[in-house]
């Protein structure tokens, strides 16, 4: 398939501007050697070679508006259309983010009331909307451990996190200045208390924990956890990926954590995109709401200011947080309202209970107990026939369905985690533990059949290491 | 059965002395587990090292790993062929697969003048080798 | 309303497959004291159509009236879209799959990102660049910390003409390390040169062009100064349309180019999502954050894309990772992909020429009224700041009465400037606009 560069031929051009003729001249105005005259090498196509090219692209994708997406860890629901008409209203997408408040009381509305909504499902006391996505929003909250016993005027060094952990958190406690030290899991797939007790003293500012955590599996001992830490003086922060399993059943803030951030693009249906964007809000509880980024909204009377909290660590992204995120996830939770959200935790972890019932007999379950929104199996039993987690993957998409997230957590050799959230229907389900015991069965008779695929789709295997060797990365 | 003729680490880099520089690499356990090798960080000829500290990282698709001085001494001279850009400029002998392929022979990394012989004695024979081998399993 | 597609049968069936009574007793590892009790106060759920009538009503508080004039710029910025962007990227397949892990079925995203990075490359004319960062602020401070470890120098040189809000973010990342920020004066609307003992100490250079007060710099002279220095350049764009025909970063001499790309088929969104920018010189590739696209073959030798380096992200090398972005702003990236296509190399050219022509005709005619004159004499782009009469906020609001949206009142981040104004006028101003505007300030009092 060629790129667009690749279909360029000079000359061709569609005029969306009307030509002015005495701008032709911009040596007029503006000093010879700044200026490029003969403008930015850029292809030369038609409207149609453009649109043709990317529809046809967009048709060489999978995605949850066509295939089935269980990827662990990512919360793949449908993504509503109302959101998608609501966030593209004029009034939001040509609103300037430096009018004046009064000409913005829409904006700043939705801003203040998604606020509130977040704390009261996580149990939080305030929030901020501007990090732009999990990551950024996990940054964000160790940006502000610091901040807060730098102000107590305490020296705490290291964050803890146990040895399930997604891989960004470890990334973002380095870049605030702070070193990590893992956590060993207990059998049990918890965090282990007593190798926690080990490692908890004053030089502790922290310890970073998802509840459901990266196994599927409910901390049990959350609040003992929660007291070891407090007791010491150290923070405790969630990482809401896995907030799918709890809205309406539990909440964060009532089980002890101090910080959290929640992905819109994950719990709140807002669309994955492709990589982005998403909203990673981080909320706090107590007194470091006041060192949250500003700007926040508050309303006074019937209208809505901006206002910087009293010890706000700065400003995490310009302007005011992804907007139309912001939007997509305000809708959704004026549709479906507490019970809605609540109805929704419950489906997806019976969801994922069901597959993991369907599936326990054919592949390896480290963790053989009830789980939430998702699970983790282990294709270690496929392993001496020669069959790996990723080929079980790869299989899956000759099947027209997304793999699960593969590999992780770490802890689980030839991990598959399942996550098929609240939205799927039965057939769905049903249809995806038949392939995967398919191609359990497979991989007995004829395992070339799994690790040559796929063999269906657009391209097969891909060279990965000549990528990384050769490397092109322009055209 | 690991190479007779060197001297090993627990880090899985391997040592053999060629006149008075020292010729360091990687193990075969270690290319293996890495898979198809795609860049190697190497320090700069000149720079001085110490005993088991960092010298660079070696990286395959999924995973980077550190690569750990088995003596303590000047870097003498790095292996051209894993170099992937030279004075700059690409290099078009580019060959990080060496490692993979021939990791006790073509694949060495760099050469050493070590700065005290009797640091030799710490490292492990081929047999104790074999044994952490074993024992990691 | 829900968006299940479990009726209540569907559910019974399962929880008879699971031998548990009801959805309650899949929640039993959670403590007793610690579950919710109590409903979740929030408003009733809605119907569809009461959503719409809501959501708009809301909306409508909105008052953007700007049908006589609009000529706010400042970092966020109002150009013509053509139709064909809404159109692509509404479509499901591109804007509701995940990150492009599996690249065997991904192959239209990663192809569009591999165009984006290519497009990036041919506008900054670097070398490599990146499927994109969250926010142009965000961009700065990555290469920041890319500088930071290409030569272990601290200190960071930050011209005071770099956007307030990019410096304040800077700012508030760096708080937290050991890199210090040192601010450039400027003389006349533009950054004054610094000292090669300055330069000699710094990790990197940071400069914006056209800068925040839409002043032209003398760019290759900072970046020819830096490296003697062996300091690194930064250069930011925040409005890349303007790369349609100013000499690029990547000629003048910068190391890595950073940028906003809202201004690039995205809409204003109130402030996002916006599209973070970075491209760099081939040697700063293994430094390069967050995601990228390459290019190589499946095993039937035809020609296919993945993502790659990958060890360089978090989630490989976890705390030694160069920063610490999971995600990009994929789709925002595909908008600009479908934006400079279409608009292509002539295209590109005319928006960035009607804005400069605009700009400096509506500055001639405003500076041409008793009681507003040019705050800089400074070559500008297609943003120019004017003393007003009095304070710029009164003058913004008098012509919000008129239907104007006028330009920045720089107050609003300098308290030393109250009674400067920052016009910004786009391909998408008209002459007219420009007439009824100085009509309305002609009887201004």
């Amino acid at each position: 398939m060629k790129t667009i560069f690749e279909k360029s031929k000079a000359g061709k051009t569609t005029q969306y501007l009307p030509e002015i003729t005495k701008a032709k001249n911009p040596g007029r105005y503006l000093p010879a050697h700044l200026l490029n005259q003969a403008g930015a090498d850029l292809p030369e196509v038609s409207e149609l070679d453009v649109v043709r090219h990317y529809t046809n692209l967009s048709q060489k994708n999978f995605s949850v508006d066509t295939h089935f997406y269980p990827l662990g860890s990512c919360t793949m629901k449908y993504n509503p259309k109302i959101n998608e008409a609501l966030c593209q209203l004029p009034e939001f997408t040509q609103a300037h983010p430096y009018l004046n408040q009064g000409q913005v009381q829409g904006c700043l509305q939705i801003m203040e009331e998604l606020d509130r909504y977040l704390a009261e499902i996580s149990g939080m006391d305030g929030f901020t909307l501007l990090p732009a996505a999990g990551a950024h929003g996990e940054l964000t909250a160790l940006l502000m451990m610091a901040a807060y016993f730098k102000a107590k005027g305490e020296k705490r060094e290291v964050i803890l996190v146990p040895d399930s952990s997604h891989g960004t958190n470890p990334a973002s406690a380095s870049m605030a200045g702070f070193t990590i030290k893992q956590i060993k899991s207990d059998s049990e797939g918890n965090v282990d208390l007593a190798e926690l007790e080990k490692h908890l003293n004053d030089n502790v500012a922290g310890l970073m924990l998802t509840n459901p955590n990266t196994l599927g599996l409910f901390e049990k001992q959350i609040v003992k956890l929660a007291g070891m830490l407090h007791a010491k003086g150290a923070l405790l922060y969630y990482d809401g990926a896995n907030l799918n399993a709890l809205m309406g059943k539990a909440r964060p803030g009532d089980m002890g954590f101090d910080l959290i951030h929640i992905n819109l693009h994950k719990t709140f249906a807002t669309p994955h995109g492709g990589g982005g964007a998403g909203s990673g809000p981080v909320g706090a509880k107590g007194e470091l709401v006041k060192y949250l980024p500003y700007p926040r909204v508050a309303k006074a009377g019937e209208t809505y200011h901006f206002f910087n909290p009293e010890k706000t660590i700065g400003k995490i992204k310009a302007f005011y947080g992804n907007f139309l995120v912001l939007v997509r996830a305000h809708v959704y939770i004026r549709a479906l309202g507490g019970e809605g959200l609540k109805e929704a935790s419950e489906i997806a972890v019976l969801s994922a209970n069901y597959l993991k019932e369907k599936l326990k007999a054919y592949y390896d379950l480290p963790y053989p107990r009830t789980c939430m929104h998702e699970f983790v199996l282990s294709a270690g039993n496929l392993k001496k026939l020669g069959v790996k987690a990723l080929d079980v993957a790869k299989s899956l998409l000759d099947h027209g369905i997304h793999p699960p997230t593969i590999y992780f957590p770490l802890i689980v050799p030839e991990a598959l985690m399942i996550e098929p959230t609240e939205t799927e229907n039965l057939e769905t389900l049903d249809e995806f533990a038949q392939i995967m015991i398919e191609i359990a069965q497979k991989a007995q008779t004829n395992p070339e059949e799994i690790t040559h695929a796929p063999q269906n789709t657009w391209v097969k295997r891909i060279d990965e290491v000549r990528a990384a060797r050769e490397l092109c990365l322009k055209g | 059965m690991v190479p007779e003729n060197l001297k090993y680490t627990k880090e899985h880099e391997w040592l053999k002395m060629e006149d008075d520089l020292a010729v360091i690499g990687l193990t075969d356990f270690a290319q293996e587990h890495l898979g198809d090798i795609t860049y190697v960080e190497l320090p700069e000829t000149g720079e001085q090292l110490e005993q088991m500290a960092r010298l660079g990282s070696v990286e395959s698709v999924k995973a980077v790993s550190d690569i750990f001085s088995p003596l303590s001494g000047e870097v003498a001279e790095l292996n051209k062929f894993l170099l992937d850009r030279i004075k700059g400029e690409e290099n078009p002998e580019f060959h990080p697969e060496y490692i993979n392929q021939s990791p006790y022979d073509k694949g060495w990394v760099i050469k050493i003048k070590p700065a005290d012989l009797s640091e030799i004695n710490s490292l492990l024979t081929p047999q104790a080798y074999e044994k952490l081998l074993e024992e990691e399993g | 309303m829900k968006y299940l597609s479990l009726t209540t049968q569907d559910q019974a069936l399962m929880l008879k497959t699971l031998g548990v009574s009801g959805v309650d007793d899949l929640f039993n590892d959670i403590p007793q004291e610690i579950k919710l009790n109590r409903p979740l106060n929030l408003p009733q759920p809605l119907s569809e159509m009461e959503l719409n009538r809501l959501i708009r009503d809301t909306a409508h508080k909105n008052r953007l009236e700007n049908n006589t004039g609009f000529f706010l710029g400042a970092g966020a910025y109002r150009h013509y879209i053509p139709s064909p962007v809404s159109q692509l990227i509404s479509r499901g397949e591109f804007y509701t799959p995940y990150t492009p892990y599996q690249p065997e079925v991904s192959q239209g995203l990663l192809q569009t990102f591999f165009e984006f990075q290519s497009f990036i490359c041919r506008l900054s004319k670097m070398d490599v660049s990146n499927a994109s960062l969250y926010d142009g602020a965000t961009a700065v401070v990555e290469a920041a910390v890319i500088a930071h470890r290409v030569n272990g120098r601290k200190k960071i040189l930050v011209s005071q003409a770099l956007h307030p809000e990019y410096r304040e973010v800077l700012k508030t990342y760096l708080a937290a390390s050991q890199l210090t920020i040192e601010e450039l004066p400027l003389d006349n609307g533009t950054t004054v040169l610094p000292g090669e003992a300055q330069l000699q100490e710094a990790a990197a250079l940071v400069i914006q062009q056209p800068n925040f007060f839409g002043c032209l710099e003398e760019a290759a002279a900072f970046a020819q100064k830096a490296k003697a220095a062996k300091c690194l350049t930064i250069g930011v764009v925040t409005d890349p349309v303007s790369l349609g025909i100013l000499t690029p970063p990547g000629e003048w001499g910068a190391d890595i180019f950073v940028g906003e790309g809202q201004a690039l088929g995205i809409p204003l969104s109130f402030g996002g999502p916006g599209l973070g920018l970075i491209a760099a010189r081939q040697e700063y590739v293994r430094h390069l954050p967050g995601r990228i696209v390459g290019e190589s073959v499946d095993k039937d030798g035809k020609r296919a894309f993945c993502l790659t380096l990958q060890t360089r992200e978090q989630h490989i090398k976890r705390e030694r990772a160069t920063s610490n972005i999971c995600s990009n702003h994929a789709l925002l990236a595909a908008c600009a992909t479908f934006y400079l296509a279409l608009m292509g190399k002539t295209g590109l050219k005319t928006a960035a020429e009607n804005s400069v022509f605009l700009a400096h005709l509506a500055q001639e005619e405003i500076c041409k009224l008793p009681g507003f004159s040019p705050a800089f004499s400074s070559p500008f782009f297609h943003e120019f700041v004017v003393n007003c009469p009095d304070t710029a906020e009164k003058l913004f609001s008098y012509l919000e009465s008129k239907n104007i949206t006028g330009g920045l009142p720089l107050g609003r981040f300098l308290p030393e400037m109250k009674q400067q104004m920052l016009f910004c006028l786009t391909e998408l101003n008209t002459e007219n606009e420009i007439k009824e505007l100085i009509s309305a300030l002609e009887d201004y009092r």
